[in-house]
């Protein structure tokens, strides 16, 4: 039905849309977000989901999530800090220190504390050491050596669980929050100096208990700790006297975390309120200052079990998953794009794969593969229509790992005939036979020793080839034979390097790889040849997608800074096209956009489209069409049928943009005629999460 | 805010100041110790942190000392000169003035000027100045004349000199180029204005020259301390800083001294008949901060050094040290002056908001663009005129009502200025004052009017509605319910006892603004209280007053309704008074203690007008009433909630509420079910978004058409 206008094909695209089958579902839920650590020194915040994963957001490039740690089933997240410059460390529930490498995207180790359950971690001020709080009531001081930690001593045991910890800022005392009091130690001598009590007493009813969930230690002194009776209190750790409490919440305060020039600290509520406090001068030109409330935010709809304060702004998380950076305004200095609030939901990264030929989507869970047929439909109609369906979408294939570790990646073939997956110690190939109705998989035995842990894994076009992006950073090519494989060629990393690679992409005639890492630049391999073509010139924000266009061979690449490149492989140089864009410069809402792209397709019949798509919109772009400036609108609705050619054609530019599926996981083409989208309303998540803490709309 | 403290005498030593009052007051090269001449022939040096002399030193009899002493700073030395021409020299050690170091000046001198860290100045009649080193050197050399005969000078400031005859001049003499510029003062259309004082002070770029006439106003003109063209003769204008600071014409001498960037202390009679004070004004604020009487009066002579203030007050030297904190806005406006003194009448000062913003939005924070706005006012030069608002002062002050309507009317017709509200209350003020003055002046289409510019507020105006509640002038205090945004929950609530108690005949008679109420008791105009309440009761059944009852009063309550609705329990007049109250805003903390006061007859019929109103409310499905201005629900709810919670006990105990309580709480407890439903419906509304979400949505898969570009 493609027909009409030179560039304004009426085309009707067939749109499988709304494909809700991808659920975080199952026991795990939606992961909500444990912990997260904020990093000056590079500007990255790190991550902790209540799953298990820890993700790396790089907040100088565009708040992309650049790196990812999958989760573990037994390795819940209680606590995860900064230490020694750049590394990271988390402790959980099943009482490991857990120190994680960041350039080969692994476990680097784990270690026992022995204390039970970990609840609390911090690092001294100075980086050097690691102090853990666990269920035993035992506070324990580990020393980071430089590949390592290694114990050193105990301090006096209390006698319930340590919530909290906060080091002063000197490196001599630490405040340690419990049940029902908070311990002031000394670090000398690991003994007890001062036990502060809390008030249980809340609106007058004596609650149970009061849970000390967070504290921070200034360096004049003072205390401040947050409890579950919904106070904020500061005290005065040289006395051990409560100088002053504020009751904020009806519910838990659960989180707190001071900015480092301690003028303001920020504290995260059950109710999903978050309360920006300020260090303020009790009169202007006085030098008395006082800690004053200043403003709430609510973000949330569910508890905020973490935040962080980053030098311009206020980070928070909680069960409601969503991830919130709200800008200080009075530290931003431009108002620019990065003054606006952030709300993250969404991975940045793909977890939906389609094979074209059978039309099957293969989703990605935390622990399992959900393999689904689309549905198919006999009728037409027009523009907006939803059309009755003659067959319904299977669910053919509920595929469950096995373990206690969570899936990193997974892949589905072009023809449908393989399934290849991996989680952080295995790697899994599958071979699906589909007899009429009935499918039969097995699973490829024996995998070979170096395939243990895959970051990325690919198909070529024809199927034949498998991609595989180690951990070790080294690609691997397979050979696909029926029912077997044969290792073809291992891709090094470049000496020296241990850059794990994340993004792939494969021309569809089988001769170009193209692979990106968290920072290096984009490396294209001759599959043919098997060796390394070129390297495309570095671009210093991180890749978020990566796709060779078919006959051309063009590689086109998404950054996070919401730049689109297209590089020619054979001629190893930017298109003509690409250096008009970059000189011109992209319109400024499509630079504002604060999701990235995390999909590039293209159409076999028309060259000059690319189709991308980030979590808000997907966006066709017609390079034969001029580039829109910035006064021009970019967000263009379809132009009015009555309206003439010409008017259309000079409103029409290259970007054509549309929001009709949000929040957007997946959108490929199917076929010439027909693209498959996965949306994940976001009702559906909170849908699975617990009830929030009610309050009534009416009266008392 | 700038405080005044303590004042001590130094009495220790009685002064031989005549009416002229003393020569000088001069800070010696130690701190705390101060030089002081007297006009005759001594010079005491003081020792203010211990109150008393150190030394004392007179010339000769037949000898007068006509330029007070002051300190060389460089060299500890002390210079004084008498017969105008006799320089001497001396230091603390020295006993006797006579047998000092003398030196005799071929011209007589005005005044010595010594500073710290430069060497003392010659100032001499004629004009010209000299170093004192240069001068020693040879006494006897010719001094030039530099201003003309007929010019005087007539005080000089800091190292600028200034000679006036006349018309002003400000002769300038930087103290390194030795260039003299001169500056002709304009003082504008005020012929007869003398100047009476003048004060200087220095940044960087001006000279700020502060005067203050005989009008009582202080002026500030800025002289550029770089002069662009020396030799011509330039003029300045002067800007108006602050009106009516002091009485003009005042017997004794006024004085000003600028004490920082934003003080300037002023001595003199703040009104033509009370006696001298001293104060301290904030001029950025344009407010009187703080100030002292001064009962014996004084020499119309100001010093100051450090933060100390000195005067003569009657025969003594009275040291009064000071205070000055930046100040806030807050802290500005705390203090007016009636506030200082209430027995005498008020002259209110009103910080002009409009040119003070002006100002502000041109300044925003820095001195220096002011500065500019203020330079931009001395190239051109402004002609003020006559106000017409002060001939409007005058008038109120003496002519008869009707004159003074007709003068009013056409101010107002002209084009408004931009303190036009500040200019208001000085006229509702005036109109007040007289008032108090002369009970039978009564002029009360003049206030309305005023009112009706809808530009005055209570603060502005803090008697008239003290008047208007003593004239139980119900009209007018209506009016200023309704037009005023700031009214204290005090003045409210004794308007709210007026408007209960006042007796409907009287009622009857005025001219209130029904506005509120027309629509839904017009018809009940003319019924009287007593039937209404008649009416009251038949509509409430008085047999039931058993709460296991009320089930069943609710079910004859329609009928019951349909009868109340007719009966409003106050006249309309009344009710459009009562709703004028309604409207006015309030601090619930500060309104209850005042409601306590409230009769309890009248808060039971405030009380039923109030749950009358709900009843009209609750009628229609917006829960609204008819009318143009009606009291919304919520402000009938609050009231309610108010007046019981101010007098509960009162309404337990009196008879005629119960019926009343009654009917209040069974509205309280149809209202608790009626959110208890609410919440019930609101889950359930909840569950049917989800259905209609559920329908709306595609579903988990669906197929569409997508038209793309």
């Amino acid at each position: 039905r493609s027909t009409s206008g030179a560039e304004h094909e009426s085309a009707r695209a067939r749109v499988a849309g709304a494909e809700r089958g991808w659920r975080r579902g199952g026991k795990c839920g939606a992961a909500g977000i444990r912990c997260v650590a904020y990093n000056n020194q590079s500007n990255r915040l790190a991550v902790s989901r209540t799953d298990g994963t820890v993700e790396i957001y790089n907040l100088s490039a565009n708040y992309f999530q650049e790196k990812f740690f999958p989760g573990h089933e037994s390795r819940a997240t209680e606590a995860l800090c900064w230490a020694a410059g750049q590394r990271l460390f988390s402790a959980g529930l099943n009482g490991e220190i857990i120190e994680y490498d960041l350039q080969a995207l692994n476990v680097k180790y784990a270690m026992d504390a022995f204390g039970g359950p970990i609840w609390s971690m911090t690092a001294s001020p100075s980086g050097s050491q690691l102090l853990v709080g666990c269920e035993d009531g035992s506070v324990k001081l580990f020393q980071i050596t430089p590949d390592k930690i290694q114990f050193e001593r105990n301090f006096d045991r209390q006698k319930s669980r340590i919530l909290s910890l906060s080091w002063h800022p000197s490196g001599t005392h630490i405040a340690a929050g419990s049940i029902d009091y908070i311990s002031v130690f000394d670090v000398k001598s690991g003994s007890t100096i001062h036990k502060m009590i809390v008030d249980r007493q809340y609106m007058g009813v004596s609650k149970r208990k009061c849970i000390v969930w967070g504290v921070a230690f200034l360096s004049d002194g003072t205390v401040i700790s947050v409890d579950s009776a919904g106070k904020v209190q500061f005290w005065d750790s040289a006395t051990g006297t409560l100088v002053k409490s504020h009751l904020i919440a009806n519910a838990d305060v659960q989180s707190i975390a001071v900015a480092d020039q301690e003028d303001s600290f920020v504290v995260g509520t059950a109710e999903g309120t978050i309360f920006h406090f300020q260090l303020l001068p009790v009169t202007s030109n006085s030098n008395e200052k006082q800690w004053v409330r200043t403003k709430p935010f609510q973000h949330h709809t569910h508890d905020v079990r973490t935040v962080a304060h980053s030098p311009t702004a206020l980070i928070s998380g909680g069960t409601d998953t969503h991830l919130v950076i709200r800008p200080l305004m009075e530290k931003v200095e431009v108002k620019n794009y990065d003054a606006a609030l952030r709300k993250i939901t969404f991975p940045h990264r793909r977890l939906i794969s389609c094979s074209k030929k059978r039309q099957l989507l293969l989703f990605q869970f935390t622990h399992h593969l959900e393999l689904w047929r689309l549905g198919s439909t006999v009728a037409t109609g027009k523009n907006g229509d939803t059309l009755p369906l003659s067959k319904n979408a299977d669910h053919l294939l509920h595929l469950k790992t096995k373990g206690p570790e969570n899936i990193i990646c997974s892949s589905i073939s072009p023809c449908g005939n393989w399934i290849a997956y991996s989680t952080a110690s295995r790697f899994f190939l599958c071979r699906l036979n589909y007899e009429h109705d009935n499918i039969s998989l097995k699973r490829v035995s024996k995998m070979p020793a170096f395939l243990r842990s895959a970051l990325q894994i690919l198909f070529s076009e024809d199927s034949t080839k498998l991609f595989v992006a180690s951990n070790q950073g080294s690609l691997h090519i397979v050979q696909l034979l029926e029912g077997s494989f044969k290792h073809l060629h291992a891709f090094q990393p470049l000496s020296g390097t241990v850059e794990a690679m994340c993004l792939l992409a494969v021309s569809p005639d089988g001769s170009w790889l193209a692979a990106s890492g968290t920072s290096a630049g984009v490396r294209v391999y001759n599959v043919k040849q098997l060796k390394l073509h070129c390297t495309v010139p570095a671009y210093n924000f991180p890749v978020t997608a990566l796709a060779i266009a078919p006959d051309t061979n063009n590689l086109v690449i998404a950054h996070s800074d919401q730049q689109v490149f297209e590089y020619s492989i054979p001629d190893k140089q930017y298109t003509e096209w690409s250096r008009t864009v970059q000189k011109q410069g992209f319109h400024h809402l499509w630079l504002q956009r604060d999701t990235p792209i995390t999909h590039i397709s293209f159409h076999p019949k028309r060259p000059m489209h690319i189709l991308l798509h980030d979590a808000y919109m997907f966006c066709i772009i017609d390079k034969s069409l001029p580039l829109p400036s910035d006064k021009t609108l970019l967000y263009n609705p379809l132009p009015p049928m009555n309206e003439s050619d010409v008017v259309r054609r000079r409103t029409a530019h290259a970007f054509k943009i549309s929001k009709i599926y949000k929040p957007l996981l997946f959108l490929d083409l199917l076929d010439e005629r027909t693209l498959v989208a996965v949306e994940r309303p976001l009702d559906d998540i909170i849908a699975q999460l617990p009830p929030p803490i009610k309050k009534k709309k009416f009266g008392t | 805010m700038a405080a005044l403290e303590e004042e001590f005498t130094l009495s220790s030593v009685v002064l031989g100041a005549g009416p002229d009052g003393l020569l000088g007051v001069e800070h010696s090269d130690k701190t705390d110790q101060f030089l002081v001449t007297d006009s005759g022939r001594t010079v005491i040096l003081y020792k203010l942190s211990d109150q008393k002399t150190l030394g004392s030193w007179s010339v000769k009899q037949g000898q007068i000392i006509t330029c007070p002493a002051v300190c060389n700073f460089q060299t500890g030395e002390y210079i004084v000169v008498h017969d105008n021409k006799v320089l001497r020299i001396w230091n603390s050690e020295d006993v006797n003035l006579d047998k000092v170091f003398k030196a005799t000046l071929s011209a007589e001198v005005y005044r010595i000027h010594s500073i710290q860290g430069t060497e003392p100045l010659v100032l001499f009649k004629e004009g010209a100045v000299r170093g004192l080193e240069a001068l020693l050197a040879e006494p006897q050399q010719k001094i030039e004349t530099v201003i003309s005969n007929e010019e005087v000078i007539k005080m000089y400031c800091m190292f600028l000199i200034i000679f006036f005859h006349g018309n002003y001049f400000a002769y300038v003499q930087t103290f390194h180029s030795r260039v003299l510029s001169k500056y002709t003062l304009l003082l504008g259309q005020e012929e007869k204005v003398v100047i009476q004082s003048f004060t200087a002070s220095v940044d960087r770029k001006f000279i700020s020259l502060m005067s203050l006439s005989s009008d009582g106003c202080i002026h500030e003109t800025l002289i550029p301390i770089r002069p662009t063209d020396p030799e011509k003769n330039q003029r300045v204008v002067r800007s108006l800083l602050l009106k009516a600071v002091v009485s003009g014409n005042a017997r004794n001498g006024v004085a000003l001294t600028v004490l920082d960037q934003d003080h300037v202390a002023v001595l003199g009679s703040p009104l033509p008949a009370s006696k001298e004070c001293i104060s301290i004004w904030n001029i950025k604020f344009q407010t009187l901060q703080i100030s002292k009487e001064l009962p014996q009066g004084t020499s119309g002579q100001l010093w100051y050094y450090g933060e100390n203030l000195f005067m003569l007050h009657g025969k003594f030297l009275t040291v009064i040290p000071y205070k000055c904190e930046v100040s806030s806005l807050a802290g500005a406006l705390g203090k007016l002056k009636h506030s200082q003194d209430p027995g005498t009448h008020v002259t209110p000062h009103f910080v002009n908001w409009e040119t003070s913003q002006g100002c502000g939005l041109g300044c925003q924070n820095s001195e220096q663009s002011r500065r500019i706005l203020r330079r931009r006012k001395v190239e051109v030069n402004l002609q003020p005129e006559v106000p017409p608002s002060k001939q409007l002062l005058l008038t109120i002050k003496k002519d008869s009502e009707k004159h003074i309507e007709v003068e009013l009317r056409k101010f107002l017709a002209m084009k408004q200025t931009p303190d036009f509200h500040a200019i208001i209350g000085d006229i509702v003020t005036g109109l007040l004052e007289r008032c108090k003055a002369e009970p039978s002046f009564c002029p009360r289409n003049c206030l309305i009017q005023l009112i009706q510019t809808h530009v005055l507020s209570y603060s502005l105006c803090p008697g008239l509605m003290e008047v208007a509640l003593q004239k139980t002038d119900v009209q007018l205090l209506q009016l200023c319910l309704q037009q005023f945004p700031d009214i204290p929950e005090s003045v409210t609530c004794a308007c709210l006892k007026l408007f209960l108690s006042i007796g409907d005949d009287c009622l009857q008679e005025t001219d209130v603004n029904m506005e509120s109420v027309s629509d839904y008791s017009g018809t009940a105009q003319d019924e009287k209280m007593e039937e209404q309440t008649k009416i009251l009761q038949n509509g409430f059944n008085p047999k039931e007053d058993n709460c296991s009852n009320c089930d069943q009063e609710l079910n004859e309550k329609p009928q019951d309704t349909t009868k109340e609705t007719i009966s409003c329990p106050v006249i309309p007049k009344r009710a459009a008074l009562l709703n004028a109250i309604l409207h006015s805003a309030y601090s619930e903390t500060f309104l209850l203690p005042h409601l306590k006061d409230i009769p309890a007859q009248h808060i039971t019929l405030f009380l039923q007008y109030l749950y009358f109103l709900y009843l009209k409310c609750s009628e229609n499905a917006t829960m609204t009433l008819p009318g143009i201005h009606p009291p919304t629900l919520n402000q009938i709810m609050d009231w309610i909630c108010l007046l019981l919670d101010a007098n509960f006990t009162v309404v337990v105990m009196i008879p005629e509420a119960k019926r009343l309580l009654i009917n209040l709480y069974k509205f309280v407890k149809s209202q608790i079910s009626v959110y208890s439903e609410l919440n019930k419906i609101e889950v359930s509304f909840r569950e049917l978004q989800k259905l209609n979400q559920e329908k709306n949505n595609r579903g988990l898969y669906s197929i569409e058409v997508l038209e793309l570009f």
